[in-house]
């Protein structure tokens, strides 16, 4: 067997390789069932089913959806532009911090503006997380897939050294915690539900970065850039802005995600925000093949995963870890169908 | 007497901390000279640590749980090299779901013992190290891990200057197009020194789980293989000097613990983000000369190969 470049990418295969994929990897999923010594078919439909059995099930996706969208979106915007974010994980703790301290300084009293302030100290906490690294590979040529991965390590432990210290809740049994926000720095919930307005933010944002990317001189740029770098530069078009640009927009929506998360279903600082969703989100990105479109869906598909692995937890006692495992296999397994795009099998020995 | 101790002590612990670094940094250093950059160096590193430990736990050998940790290294680094090399998958893509993965899958074969104590290798092999004088409890802690580790050091450097094989695999990772037309073995020679980067990377996983901490605990490697591969460029892709970044970082590590011994407060929390700041401080300053940068990596870095008839 080997691969033979088609002339064109097949429209066929874009479509049908993600099908290939997920379809491979509900039957590799379980196949480590069956190695973890429970029934495959029952936790499969725990996995995949159940946590949609009702409306607060999807509330709970949607829920769920909202990081891995938000952060994805940048992630992919930088992706297309050639420049790798691996930090969303880091300017989401960072957005939580910054918007969180805001919330936290106001303490009970104010009005209105309270959360206006919390949400847009969110998103200019990751903006100048992602700032950093943009300035090192703009100004000392420093790889920005190595300083935004550090970053996060970093962004995690001044996070945790705030809630074990100066912004621990003095009532609080000595938890390391924060007092938890008051109302006015809190997002409203829907429906009874515990979702909440920025799940429709996180929605628009999609077609926004689409329209960026496809419909503007901004996004062209960018595009030029991660496609012929060369021809960027032969365009006159500043590589150092597509980085700027591409980091800020991947930042600000990290650090939305994480301020969302803080001032909405958290609802005060603890020592870890994020189950690894600024890392999920690169596999959305990948999942959605940089386009914000097909990453609402991955991202749908990647919430589902964290729900139903909960599930797992409380029924079948399986670990959490299991997620990262999943979530792994299903970008292997995309990676590996995604070949039939631009290639296709030949069975027949080579002359 | 004392104070000689205490810097024996400093010096023995940092040789201790860059040993991972440099396990995990000689194999993808092999790897990108290549022409392949496998960003999966913290997963297979997780998946060795977690096999090494569940292996001599199970056995009771501590070779055996080296060589199982190798072998889950070499595992992965096989699941990457057939994505990139044989079906032409995007090595950046590739290498981060390979971490992703290992950290989850790691996390999920190591559950039964996590946070489960065992002995040291030192103790291991030496059962009377409790009793022994300071000094040369200090020289003993030194265990076979980090003098392989320094061998390898040797061995790689030797091997890519010296061999026919090195050299043939230095002329791959600068053109594979040329070194096929040249009659090379292009994806046999990649698919080695990918494999031998996981190797290497299985090892240092478990040089700290059996060695260095010695425990499992979920996520243990805590950044170090991507330490790792900034002391690759840091290195400029050269093995003697990976050895000088790995010191330094195992110094860095050291001086977290050591510095409320010298009177510093902090918390330490801050006291933890020193190996990140390091690291980009270093990649600042190594990075900042471009085009001397440029001029010693591998030019086919990451460039996918295709084989043509």
């Amino acid at each position: 067997m080997r691969l033979e470049k088609r002339e064109a990418p097949s429209a066929a295969m874009l479509w049908v390789a993600p099908l290939l994929a997920a379809a491979a990897s509900v039957l590799l999923t379980g196949l480590l069932f069956a190695a973890l010594r429970v029934n495959p078919l029952a936790a499969l439909r725990l996995l995949y089913i159940d946590p949609l059995a009702n409306a607060n099930g999807v509330a709970e996706l949607a829920l769920k959806m909202t990081p891995l969208l938000l952060c994805a979106l940048g992630i992919a915007i930088g992706g297309r532009a050639n420049v790798w974010n691996i930090g969303a994980e880091g300017q989401f703790t960072m957005g939580a911090v910054a918007g969180g301290g805001i919330a936290l300084v106001l303490g009970p009293g104010g009005g209105w503006y309270v959360l206006p302030l919390v949400l847009a100290g969110g998103i200019a906490g990751g903006m100048a997380w992602a700032a950093i690294p943009a300035a090192l590979r703009v100004g000392a040529n420093a790889h920005e897939i190595l300083t935004t991965l550090m970053l996060n390590y970093v962004a995690q432990d001044i996070l945790s050294w705030l809630v074990h210290g100066p912004w621990r809740d003095p009532q609080g049994f000595n938890f390391p915690q924060s007092k938890t926000f008051a109302d006015a720095a809190t997002l409203p919930t829907l429906w009874g539900t515990r979702l909440t307005p920025i799940f429709f933010v996180a929605l628009l944002a999609a077609p926004c970065a689409w329209l960026l990317l496809q419909h503007t001189s901004a996004g062209y740029r960018l595009r030029v850039a991660g496609l012929a770098p060369a021809a960027a530069r032969y365009a006159g078009f500043s590589a150092s802005g597509t980085v700027w640009l591409s980091l800020l927009i991947s930042g600000g929506l990290a650090g939305l995600a994480g301020i969302a998360e803080v001032s909405g279903p958290i609802g005060q600082l603890l020592p870890t925000v994020s189950p690894g969703y600024g890392y999920a989100a690169i596999i959305v990105a990948f999942l959605g093949r940089l386009e914000p479109f097909g990453i609402v869906v991955a991202s749908a598909l990647m919430a589902l995963l964290y729900l139903g692995a909960d599930g797992l937890q409380m029924h079948l006692q399986l670990p959490l870890s299991l997620t990262g495992t999943l979530q792994g296999m299903l970008l292997f397994l995309l990676l590996a169908a995604d070949v039939l795009v631009a290639n296709r099998i030949v069975w027949r020995r080579a002359p | 007497m004392a104070e000689g101790v205490l810097i024996l002590s400093i010096v023995v612990a940092t040789l201790r901390a860059a040993t991972p670094l440099l396990l995990a940094g000689l194999g993808e250093l092999v790897a990108e000279r290549s022409g392949v950059l496998n960003l999966g160096v913290e997963g297979m590193m997780l998946m060795g640590a977690a096999a090494g430990f569940a292996v001599r736990a199970l056995s009771g050998n501590a070779v055996l749980g080296l060589m199982a940790a190798m072998l889950a290294g070499t595992a992965m680094a096989a699941v990457f090299a057939l994505l990139t090399l044989r079906l032409l998958a995007n090595q950046v893509a590739t290498g981060l779901a390979l971490t992703i993965f290992g950290i989850g899958l790691s996390a999920l074969t190591g559950l039964p013992w996590a946070g489960v104590p065992a002995p040291g290798l030192a103790a291991t092999i030496w059962p009377g190290l409790a009793h022994a004088p300071p000094a040369l409890q200090q020289v003993l802690l030194l265990d076979p891990l980090v003098w392989v580790a320094f061998a390898c050091v040797f061995a790689v450097d030797w091997f890519l200057r010296r061999t026919r094989a090195g050299l043939a695999l230095r002329a791959v990772g600068e053109s594979a197009e040329v070194a096929h037309a040249l009659g090379t073995k292009v994806l046999r020679i990649r698919l080695a020194a990918v494999l031998f980067g996981g190797a290497m990377a299985g090892l240092a996983g478990a040089d700290l789980s059996l060695a260095y901490t010695p425990m499992w605990a979920e996520n243990m490697t805590a950044g170090r293989g991507w330490i790792a591969l900034a002391l690759v460029v840091f290195a400029t892709w050269k093995p003697w000097r990976l050895v000088a970044g790995a010191l330094l970082f195992g110094f860095v590590t050291i001086a977290q613990f050591q510095a409320e011994a010298f009177g510093l407060s902090l918390s330490p929390d801050l006291l933890a983000t020193l190996p990140y700041l390091a690291t980009i401080v270093v990649l600042v300053l190594i990075s900042r000369d471009s085009t001397r940068l440029r001029l010693a990596a591998p030019a086919a870095l990451g460039k996918p190969f295709r084989p043509t008839d």
